[in-house]
């Protein structure tokens, strides 16, 4: 059972606080969309063995979603970083890249 | 008008290594709105007597108080019967701006758990440090006891209230009388 | 025989005499007692049969690793099977009986099976099994249903109760012994707040019974002291009868602390489950002694030297009085020297090894007289429900017999295994040790954290050093390593005790005994006692080809009885590399999991049973529900009242009065649990655009709009009635059970996807008691009431309004679900009793009954109003249910719009809602299919529609049903045929889904 930081209220607990929301920074394609754009938004995943980006929700706690960075594999926790945004902050790339160097080549 | 009454009509159970009560009903307004700006933080003030709290902090005193509850919600606490009219005060102190005031009074139940043990009453439920030291008394905790939400604080060194929802009420009861039961004494902290 | 000295037992209180029963004989032992060792004390060494061929057993070991002594525990509601006689602690009242015989232990009709051994090899299930087909219902399953199993299930609820805790610590130690201690007192010392736990009701581990001498006194003051020095630092916690149970991700860790195993009349849970989340956790675990396998190793009076030596030391027991060791290593002298100077008889060391010269301990044992007999082995040994002695051979040779020296107890040591279950559980890797032939710890490879780096650290015996001196250095090495990661000082003044050398000479790695045992020898050597499992079986498995380790474990079962192979694993994989000609490293270990010795189900469970098994969400007049009749229905965690039962009448009857009643005079309906969202801000309006298929921001103030919600997927997932309160502010109803995940979705959109429109959500669900006030005297009632006015003109039909009604301040909405007239008025929820009750009051006159959900279903189902879960199930779209009316047209976009837009979601053979009229006006069966011409691919009749509600409605007189046909709103007026699972074909024809008032004039007068 993970222990995550809380981006929004910075409790660091247990995981039985928080509840899981798949994979971050989907782009979101509505009407007018073409069927292959709209099956990758809604169906296709990544599912990568290593570093994934993840949205989290602190259910039991101050209710607010944030962004998760973690190692599949190993379970370690790169950090958390506001759900308000579109690509993990460049510090936090840094850092995995520190941990897991080469890793984005991996993908 | 009834008298209002809160979910449990103030049960309690002394029997056990803390004693237990529901206390109650309490003012409670949930309001939301841009932290930092400045008639939002005076809204919240004149509500509550007390001015809006830092992240995961509690400023109060008696029944009254503020207390943060996430980025962009504080928790107003009050008397019962002063809730129609700070709601008045709060809708005009926000008039401008963006903000969100609901009164939340009856869909909460509050207890109290007391004594020298009560720590160890609350840390059998709650998946939460409460270490004197990593707990302490101006503190707010949003998190779950067993399978529901609840929030506490602490009013003293031996004290603790603690907010869920009133539909509930009867379950946290029920939950903290078997964790306070007699003889379950951990010795811990 | 066994039997209790008048001397010795270092835990017993001898003032404290305990009387206990084993299979209704009445015993005697002492406090401070285990089952096992009061059972040796009264000579009883037959415990039990094993699992498959019903061979007496006896104990064997001193701890959670015995396989064998598994007893049945207590009576009734305290009823336990399975319970271990080594890990039971003895106490007054204390009833055990033995397990898996029939009819007694002494005679086991089962005992037969060894006589069928040849038929029952490794794989037996799969090989015996397969053929002929129905022999396996009519012969293998009652065979093997008889036979399965060790202990019976408890039939009684159990009357104790459980806990969890929640705990925060710097280092969790995880064993009381000397290295645990010392790596206490060093992190203790440093500052860091620390756990320790010990499974055992004692502290010191081994060391007091091995002995030895520490900075100069006996290790058993050593401990004391420690102990007493530990009990002055506040930072640290002590809990014996505490096993860390296991490790899990991010420093998390199980233990099981056992409160009134021994006192289970005094008040208090049971078992207390520890649920700690350590920085950093120390295995201070300690090693397994191994058996050897040699033939009728298994015979009662075989056991580890090392539990010989416990219960002489520990318990004042001796296992028997003339006890030959066998061993390939230097530790097992010890019990002999022990029984020695007991004053016991040991006939002989059998000694596997050739050594060039006697080692200290050596010299010992032949100091007292003990004939020690190098480089032999046991070939056999004699006797059945009780040792008679044993055959000696030459180790190196097959087995031939040299001479026979009787006995009546065996103390085997095949060398030691650290306990490295808790480093692995999370995945810490092994390296083996050539030296001492067992897998200890690879350091270099910990099971990682959160942080990326080693959150355990094993520290003592088990990471893989044995000698005392060894041990403590060991401890305080891997103390002042985590202390130095966790960024705390170790005061320099804290050292290593020193401990007294001993010189012991090397083991001697020993898988099979004698080396070249013939297959007879074999097929009585056993590796794991409790699931039968021999030598020959290990290597059979090898021949047929189940060469993985994982395969030859489930295809001989070796390791997966209740103890989980502590004593049978290492030995097992070495007979298997052996057969395979491999090196035992690379033939690899099965998977250490969780928990590392059987827990109570229900300390998992802790708190969560009985009234408090899951929360039940009760409205503020669910007392008043409870005394009037109320039938309960659980709606998500809510308790909703199905029907309210007067009188004698049955449940079918009194939702058939409800009905009526409500359709010609009033009925009250408790909808406080119906979902109430608050949504406001500039951006309202947008936002419950993209939310709901219709448009929201519309809406006039002042009324109200029944709306639908899909998910992106284009599904329906929810409705309800929208009200807008002002310029910026709407109230959002959901389903029941719907307000939580509805907030969350609402949420999640604003926080993930639109965080830059200015709405805020608040959900104030419980914040009301909301009463549905329904039927043709509703207006009358609240009239009666006094108060704000409730006419058509003042609030006609969809409006809602704030006011007083009765003195309570109300707010009304004029809402329908039933299709009559109907008020639906929340007041605050500390006020909701008092207001029902007035509206009783109000309503006595009128005919007022309170009416339930099951009523509540046929009203709307008479009006065809959909039913979120009845009509929708994640599947369906709101254009199948004819709800294209509330679906807007004008909106560029919505939330599962792009979706209803795929070929699918368009597809005009989308099966489409319709109503449903049995020909005979009986109920068609909920659920039913109707059928088509013709098969599927699959040789199944093909179908064309299902039902999806069914009731008898009592306001027409017949039955009636809502359902999905093909193509059916273009088919009114066909008969469709639906088979039952009673056997029977209903007959029913698709007409307009609104059977009741389709013009709306009742709802709207």
């Amino acid at each position: 059972m993970l222990v995550l930081t809380c981006h929004a209220c910075g409790v660091t607990a247990e995981e039985t606080e928080f509840h899981a929301g798949g994979e971050a920074h989907l782009k979101r394609f509505g009407p007018g969309s073409s069927d292959e754009d709209f099956e990758e938004y809604l169906f296709m995943r990544a599912n990568p063995k290593g570093v994934h980006f993840e949205r989290w929700r602190h259910a039991n706690g101050c209710g607010k979603w944030f962004h998760v960075a973690r190692d599949t594999m190993t379970l370690e926790v790169f950090g958390s970083y506001s759900a308000q945004a579109f690509a993990p902050p460049e510090e936090l790339l840094s850092r995995i890249e520190d941990r897991r160097p080469g890793w984005r080549g991996q993908d | 008008m009834s008298e209002p009454v809160s979910a449990l009509k103030n049960i309690s159970d002394l029997n056990g290594i803390a004693a237990i009560r529901e206390i109650g009903p309490l003012g409670m307004i949930t309001l939301r709105g841009d932290l930092s700006d400045r008639a939002v933080q005076d809204a919240a003030k004149t509500a509550g007597g007390a001015n809006a709290p830092d992240q995961r902090k509690i400023n109060a005193e008696g029944d009254g108080g503020v207390a943060w509850m996430s980025p962009d919600e504080l928790l107003i606490l009050c008397r019962y019967d002063e809730v129609p009219l700070r709601m008045t005060n709060l809708q005009a102190g926000l008039s401008k701006g963006h903000a969100l005031a609901a009164n939340v009074s009856d869909a909460r139940a509050v207890f109290e758990v007391s004594g020298p043990r009560a720590r160890e009453v609350l840390a059998k439920l709650a998946p939460v440090d409460l270490t004197p030291g990593q707990f302490e008394p101006g503190m707010m905790r949003r998190t779950r006891l067993a399978q529901v939400p609840a929030a506490f604080w602490m009013t003293d060194a031996e004290t603790f209230r603690i907010v869920c929802f009133r539909s509930v009420a009867q379950y946290v009861f029920d939950l903290l009388k078997i964790a306070a039961q007699p003889g379950s004494e951990v010795d811990f902290f | 025989m066994s039997t209790r000295l008048a001397t010795g037992g270092r835990l017993l209180n001898k003032a404290k005499p305990v009387n206990f029963t084993f299979n209704g004989k009445n015993l005697r032992g002492y406090e401070g007692d285990t089952l096992a060792s009061a059972l040796l004390a009264n000579d009883q060494m037959l415990v039990g049969r094993s699992f498959k061929y019903h061979r007496p057993r006896g104990i064997v070991a001193a701890g959670p690793e015995e396989p064998n002594a598994l007893v049945n525990l207590g009576a009734e509601g305290r009823f336990e099977p399975n319970a271990r006689a080594t890990t039971t602690p003895l106490f007054d009242g204390l009833q055990a009986a033995s397990q898996n015989h029939w009819p007694s232990l002494e005679f086991d009709v089962g005992a037969i099976n060894k006589h069928l051994s040849r038929f029952l090899p490794a794989g037996f299930y799969y090989k015996m099994f397969m053929y002929p087909r129905a022999a396996w219902k009519h012969v293998y399953e009652p065979f093997i249903r008889q036979s399965a199993g060790l202990g019976k299930a408890p039939k009684a609820t159990d009357v104790d109760t459980y806990e969890h805790f929640y705990a925060f610590c710097d280092v969790l130690i995880i064993g009381g012994g000397v290295a645990g201690l010392h790596a206490a007192l060093t992190a203790g010392k440093s500052g860091a707040r620390v756990i320790v736990m010990e499974q055992s009701d004692h502290w010191g581990g081994r060391a007091p019974v091995d002995g030895g001498t520490v900075d100069g006194q006996p290790v058993d003051k050593f401990v004391d002291g420690m102990v007493t020095e530990l009990e002055t630092l506040e930072n640290v916690t002590l809990r014996r009868n505490c096993m860390g149970a296991g490790v899990y991700d991010h420093g998390y860790v199980l233990g099981y602390e056992r409160l009134r195993d021994d006192s289970p009349h005094v008040q208090g849970p049971r078992h207390r489950l520890w649920r700690v989340r350590a920085a950093h956790i120390i295995t201070a675990t300690g090693a397994i002694e191994r058996p050897l396998s040699f033939a009728g190793n298994d015979i009662p009076g075989v056991m580890l030297a090392a539990a010989v030596r416990d219960y002489l030391v520990n318990h004042g027991v001796s296992v028997g009085d003339r006890t030959v060791v066998v061993t390939n290593n230097d530790n097992a002298y010890l019990t002999a020297i022990a029984l020695k100077h007991a004053g016991l008889d040991v006939p002989a060391i059998v000694d596997a090894r050739v050594l060039p010269q006697d080692s200290q301990l050596m010299e010992q044992a032949k100091a007292l007289g003990i004939r020690v007999m190098m480089g032999h082995g046991i070939a056999s040994v004699k006797g059945g429900k009780r040792v008679t002695g044993v055959e000696i051979c030459a180790q190196a040779g097959e087995g031939a017999v040299l001479e026979e020296i009787s006995c009546d107890a065996v103390a085997m040591s095949g060398g030691w295994s650290p306990v490295v279950h808790l480093w692995s559980h999370c995945g810490g890797k092994l390296r083996w040790d050539t030296t001492q032939a067992c897998f200890s710890p690879d350091v270099d490879n910990p099971p990682l954290g959160a942080d990326g780096m080693g959150f355990v650290t094993p520290a003592g015996a088990a990471s893989g050093v044995f000698a005392l001196d060894d041990v403590l250095n060991d401890a305080f090495a891997a103390a002042d390593g985590v202390m130095t990661s966790l960024g705390f000082d170790v005061p320099r003044d804290l050292k290593s005790p020193e401990a007294e050398r001993r010189q012991d000479a090397p083991m001697m790695p020993v898988w099979l005994m004698p080396q070249g045992a013939s297959v007879k020898l074999r097929e009585k050597a056993w590796l794991d006692y409790q699931n039968d499992v021999k030598v020959s079986d290990v290597r059979l498995a090898a021949q047929e080809g189940f060469v993985s380790v994982e395969h030859a474990k489930r295809y001989t079962t070796l390791g997966m009885a209740t103890d989980q192979g502590k004593l049978s694993n290492i030995n097992g994989l070495a007979t298997l590399a052996g057969a395979l000609d491999a090196d035992i490293p690379s033939v690899g270990t099965t998977t250490f999991r969780p928990p590392y010795h059987p827990i109570s189900m229900a300390s998992i469970a802790g708190e969560a049973r009985g009234t408090v098994f899951q929360p039940i969400r009760r409205t503020p007049m669910h007392d008043w529900h409870d005394t009037h009749g109320a039938e309960w229905e659980p709606v998500g965690h809510w308790r909703r009242p199905y029907a309210y039962k007067q009188g004698g009448e049955s449940t079918y009857d009194a939702v058939m009065r409800e009905v009526t009643n409500t359709r010609e005079k009033m009925g009250l309906l408790d909808a406080s649990t119906l979902g109430k969202l608050i949504v406001k801000g500039p951006d309202a309006g947008r936002f419950l655009d993209m939310m709901y298929t219709n448009m929201m921001s519309t809406l006039k103030v002042g009324k109200c709009r029944y709306g639908l919600m899909c998910s992106e997927n284009g599904f329906l997932i929810d409705d309800g009635v929208v009200a807008r309160f002002d310029e910026d502010t709407w109230l959002c109803h959901t389903t029941t059970g719907g307000a939580e995940r509805i907030h969350g979705h609402m949420e999640e959109w604003l926080q993930t996807e639109w965080w830059d429109w200015q709405v805020y959500v608040a959900n104030v669900t419980e914040q009301y008691a909301q009463v549905a006030v329904v039927g043709p005297n509703a207006r009358k009632a609240l009239e009666k009431l006094g108060g704000m006015d409730v006419s058509k003109e003042a609030l006609g039909f969809m409006d809602w309004a704030d006011g007083e009604l009765g003195g309570f301040k109300v707010r009304v909405y004029r809402i329908s679900f039933s299709g009559e007239l109907s008020y639906e008025i929340a007041v605050d929820a500390s006020h909701g009793q008092a207001f029902w009750d007035a509206l009783m009051v109000a309503g006595h006159d009128l005919g007022v009954m309170p009416y339930g959900t099951e009523c509540l279903h046929i009203l709307r189902a008479e009006k065809g109003f959909i039913m979120i879960g009845d009509e929708s199930d994640g599947t369906i779209i709101p254009q199948d249910l004819g709800l294209h009316w509330a679906i807007s047209k004008k909106k560029e976009d919505y939330l599962g719009k792009r979706a209803q837009e795929r070929s699918h979601m368009t597809d005009p053979n989308r099966w489409q809602l319709v109503g449903l009229e049995t020909t005979d006006g009986s109920v068609l069966p909920d659920g039913a299919y109707a059928v088509a011409e013709g098969e599927n691919e699959n040789g199944q009749r093909n179908m064309q529609g299902r039902v999806t509600s069914t009731y008898h409605s009592p306001t027409l007189g017949k039955g009636i049903a809502m359902g999905l046909v093909l193509n059916g709103p273009d088919r009114m007026g066909e008969t469709l045929i639906f088979p039952g699972t009673d056997g029977k074909e209903y007959q029913a024809k698709i007409v307009n889904p609104v059977f009741y008032d389709p013009k709306g004039e009742k709802q709207n007068v």
